[in-house]
């Protein structure tokens, strides 16, 4: 009986070992699942990268098998714990600076950021200084010339000044 | 027969064009009505030559004649007829014949109008609108032949030539490569016409602009015999900005409208300059002011319809050295440099004559806004011609290759985009000639008023992110201010002529439809920025792999996936399809079938499965067709709201178009 009790004892304390191993054994890859990272932050960082193949196509729509590798390799780096910055930095590395949604603000690609506003202030400032220039000039005097136009545009817009005439009486 | 038709006539129609520039030049120069004459006939001959020469095209791609290397790389046997013919316009040889008819069509249309009063403009309005046509024509036949046919050469090497090569057999394919299946979308059918028709109306008022330079008849009559084609040019490009927008948005499956890619861009600078000189214009019809700044617009808008067409058909956009070594890529460079400096020459010669007789007198007036206007417009034609030409600069200067993508361009125009929204609520309060605070303050408080509640009504509901508050509040701001323009003017009336407001209303946009019209346009804009500020604000995504019967939640949805079937198509596609029911807030709602269709070649086409509502959008793409089954299939979810308005404002602008643009007696 002490032997049968031993033997069952041996057998209950063998299974839960083996549960016991088993299951640990299973953890891993439990683990290594809810550690895989989701299509969602795969396709956040691949929206911000360009496959040098697929022009103008954001890697995280683009239906190529090239793309379809490079999101795979991006899932890949996640699951080895490098950053955005780091993986972003690696394909930089491997295909150049045109895989980033906008060259790198460094060297000779600060044109591409200094140019637009650079001309547009210039614009702005013609455009002040032309004002300020027709203002000036509309102090002096106005010539007959300019009269008769500010005639005929008067009359072209006959419409809107009874409009606005007929506003007033309202009033 | 047809083969040697077609490609006859072409090469007959540029030698009746050239001989249309080389007349109205002689008749200019010698002072000859006749010749003036003889040029514009043969300017109206081109019209019907050049639509045997489509005819003719049309014909061959409907019949099959894929020893024609233009027909076997656009159309197959298993196309339906009408994809047959709209394959015209699927290929670069097609597209340029589009070019080449629809600018005929608006040349002899132009010259069909009576002359009597502008007969010294009309040699030079031929020159240019021929040497642009003439310029089209000798791309297509000596460097983008759609008659090519393909010959099999002695070593067994297919070669495309329109003349039998010495030793070579000619080659009759049974069938061709078939249309892009990415073209073969309403949309995208009618897109390429409307905005051709866009670029080449633009070609007319160009022409006077040159013609006025050339003659020294700089006063108005030029703007107003061109307004009616810069409106045309602009609604027909208007059209297929926004029909591309929708093709890319039901297509491209990438849940998105507009993705600031250069093709796009390269439709849109003419749009800008267009758009900015519309404006413009009316301050020199009114008070004759920016006679000059009118000038350098017309011609910039002609250099970017150009620049266009050349950015989309030379090959440059994939490598500065493809263009290089493409055909018509530096013979349009060519082009487009020695107009624009030629029309820059002009400009500077007649300068003086341009000078503005009367000058502006208040920072607030409607002509000061307006030039503002122009300045912001011209600020993003800036942007955008930067980013597409700095990837070119990049990769001739350094070697390297960038991508100047959207985070760039949507945060540099953001602002510029928002000042734009505020000048349309502000300048149309401001009067001609002086303007101050205090009358535009007490035309705009009321208006300005009830936009000030938008932002309070939205944070209310929960709103916080301050760019959309702001955007919403300046979308309410012109609406307000277009309706209460619309209300004061209508009150006026009532109360002078006694009219019923309805009455009143009517007879108003009725008798200055310009103005009016103007309003709706103004409206249909800021109901399509609705959209715009919806889907780039607050649009959310999520991609998942399913198993038939999963369930995802997205923005209050709740999408199941029922099930998948897969199956060949009578076209010869491959047919992956989905079934999913959308519930919200537990209740069903819809069924919807994102689908993947891949084509023979293995072209693959995402449609995508769309609940769309005027709140939102629930956009469902079936990502991949490959390793799909029951136990895993990969789906990409979106939710974009208040995409709808972007649609629907592009129907109101029509609208407002048609209002604005119906044929007025001039002092009506």
């Amino acid at each position: 009986m002490d032997k049968k009790r031993l033997r069952i004892s041996i057998f209950v304390l063998l299974f839960l070992g083996l549960s016991f191993l088993f299951s640990a054994v299973q953890v891993p890859p439990a683990l290594a699942q809810e550690a895989t990272p989701s299509d969602d932050e795969v396709n956040a960082i691949a929206r911000q990268l360009y496959c040098p193949v697929c022009e103008n196509t954001p890697l995280d729509v683009c239906p190529t098998e090239a793309c379809r590798q490079w999101r795979d390799l991006i899932r890949q780096m996640l699951a080895e714990g490098r950053t955005e910055d780091e993986i972003k930095q690696y394909f930089v590395d491997n295909y150049g600076a045109r895989v980033l949604a906008e060259p790198p603000r460094s060297g000779f690609f600060w044109l591409v950021y200094i140019v637009p506003p650079a001309a547009i202030l210039a614009a702005a400032f013609f455009f002040i200084r032309a004002f300020r220039t027709w203002k000036q000039m509309a102090r002096e005097p106005a010539g007959g010339s300019a009269a008769s136009d500010g005639e005929a545009s008067q009359t072209r817009d006959d419409y809107a000044a009874r409009l606005e005439a007929e506003l007033e009486k309202r009033k | 027969m047809f083969i040697d038709f077609g490609f006859g006539i072409l090469v007959l129609t540029l030698a009746v064009t050239l001989f249309s520039i080389a007349a109205a030049l002689y008749g200019f120069y010698t002072g000859s009505p006749r010749w003036v004459e003889s040029a514009r006939r043969a300017m109206q001959l081109t019209f019907p030559l050049i639509t045997l020469v489509a005819l003719a095209l049309i014909y061959l791609l409907v019949s099959g004649h894929y020893e024609v290397q233009f027909v076997y790389s656009v159309t197959s046997n298993e196309m339906p007829l009408y994809l047959k013919i709209t394959a015209l316009w699927g290929g670069q040889e097609g597209s340029l014949i589009l070019w080449a008819w629809l600018l005929a069509v608006f040349t002899s249309a132009v010259t069909l109008r009576k002359w009597d009063r502008d007969q010294e403009l009309l040699p030079w309005v031929i020159i240019v609108t021929a040497i642009t046509l003439a310029f089209f024509l000798a791309l297509v036949i000596f460097f983008e032949n759609p008659f090519a046919r393909w010959w099999i050469l002695p070593d067994n090497t297919p070669v495309a030539a329109m003349f039998q090569p010495s030793g070579a057999v000619p080659a009759f394919p049974n069938n061709g490569e078939g249309l892009n299946p990415l073209l073969r979308h309403p949309g995208m059918i009618i897109h390429p016409p409307m905005l051709y028709l866009g670029f080449v109306a633009f070609v007319i008022p160009y022409a006077f602009a040159i013609a006025a330079l050339v003659t020294g008849r700089t006063d108005d009559r030029w703007l107003r015999l061109t307004r009616r084609w810069t409106l045309i040019a602009w609604l027909f490009l208007s059209i297929g900005l926004v029909l591309g927008a929708r093709w890319a948005y039901d297509v491209l499956g990438w849940g998105g409208y507009w993705g600031w890619d250069p093709v796009e861009i390269a439709a849109f600078m003419p749009w800008l300059t267009g758009t900015a000189f519309l404006h413009s214009v009316m301050i020199q019809e009114k008070r004759g002011l920016f006679k000059q700044w009118n000038m350098i617009l017309v011609i910039l808008t002609y250099s970017l319809v150009l620049f266009g067409t050349f950015l989309t058909r030379s090959g440059v956009l994939s490598s500065v050295h493809a263009f290089a070594q493409s055909a018509i890529g530096p013979m349009f460079f060519s082009f487009i440099g020695v107009t624009f400096i030629t029309s820059l020459v002009l400009l500077f010669h007649r300068w003086k004559d341009l000078t503005a007789t009367i000058e502006m007198k208040s920072m607030l007036s409607r002509e000061a806004l307006f030039l503002l206007n122009n300045l912001l417009f011209i600020g993003v034609l800036i942007i955008c011609f930067w980013g597409v030409v700095s990837p070119l600069i990049s990769e001739l200067a350094t070697g390297q290759k960038i991508t100047v993508g959207p985070p760039f361009y949507e945060r540099a125009t953001s602002p510029l985009w928002g000042a734009l929204m505020l000048l349309m609520g502000v300048a149309p309060l401001s009067a001609w000639g002086k303007s101050t605070f205090t009358t535009l303050g007490k035309a705009l408080w009321k208006p300005a008023l009830l936009a000030a509640l938008t932002p309070l009504m939205l944070a209310a509901l929960g709103m916080r992110n301050w760019v959309a508050l702001l955007g919403f509040t300046l979308v309410a701001l012109v609406i307000f201010v277009s309706l209460h323009e619309y209300w004061r003017g209508a009150r006026a009336r009532q109360k002078a002529q006694g009219e019923g407001f309805l009455t009143a209303l009517a007879r108003l946009a009725a008798r200055n439809r310009r103005r009016y019209g103007g309003y709706i346009i103004h409206i249909s804009m800021v109901i399509m920025a609705i959209g715009i500020l919806g889907i780039e604000i607050f649009q959310t995504e999520t991609q998942r792999n399913m198993a038939i019967g999963d369930q995802v939640e997205l923005a209050g949805y709740t999408v199941r996936y029922d099930s998948l079937a897969q199956f060949p198509y009578s076209d010869g596609r491959f047919v992956t399809r989905a079934v999913m029911s959308v519930f919200k807030a537990g209740e069903f709602v819809d069924e919807i079938y994102p689908r993947y269709d891949l084509y023979p070649g293995g072209q693959p086409m995402t449609i995508p499965g769309v609940r769309s509502t005027l709140v939102d959008d629930l956009y469902v793409v079936l990502v991949n067709w490959e390793n799909v089954s029951a136990t895993q299939t990969p789906f990409k979810i979106y939710h974009n709201p208040l995409v709808n308005w972007l649609w629907i404002g592009s129907g109101i602008f029509i609208l407002g178009y048609l209002l604005a643009a119906w044929p007025q007696k001039e002092n009506g």
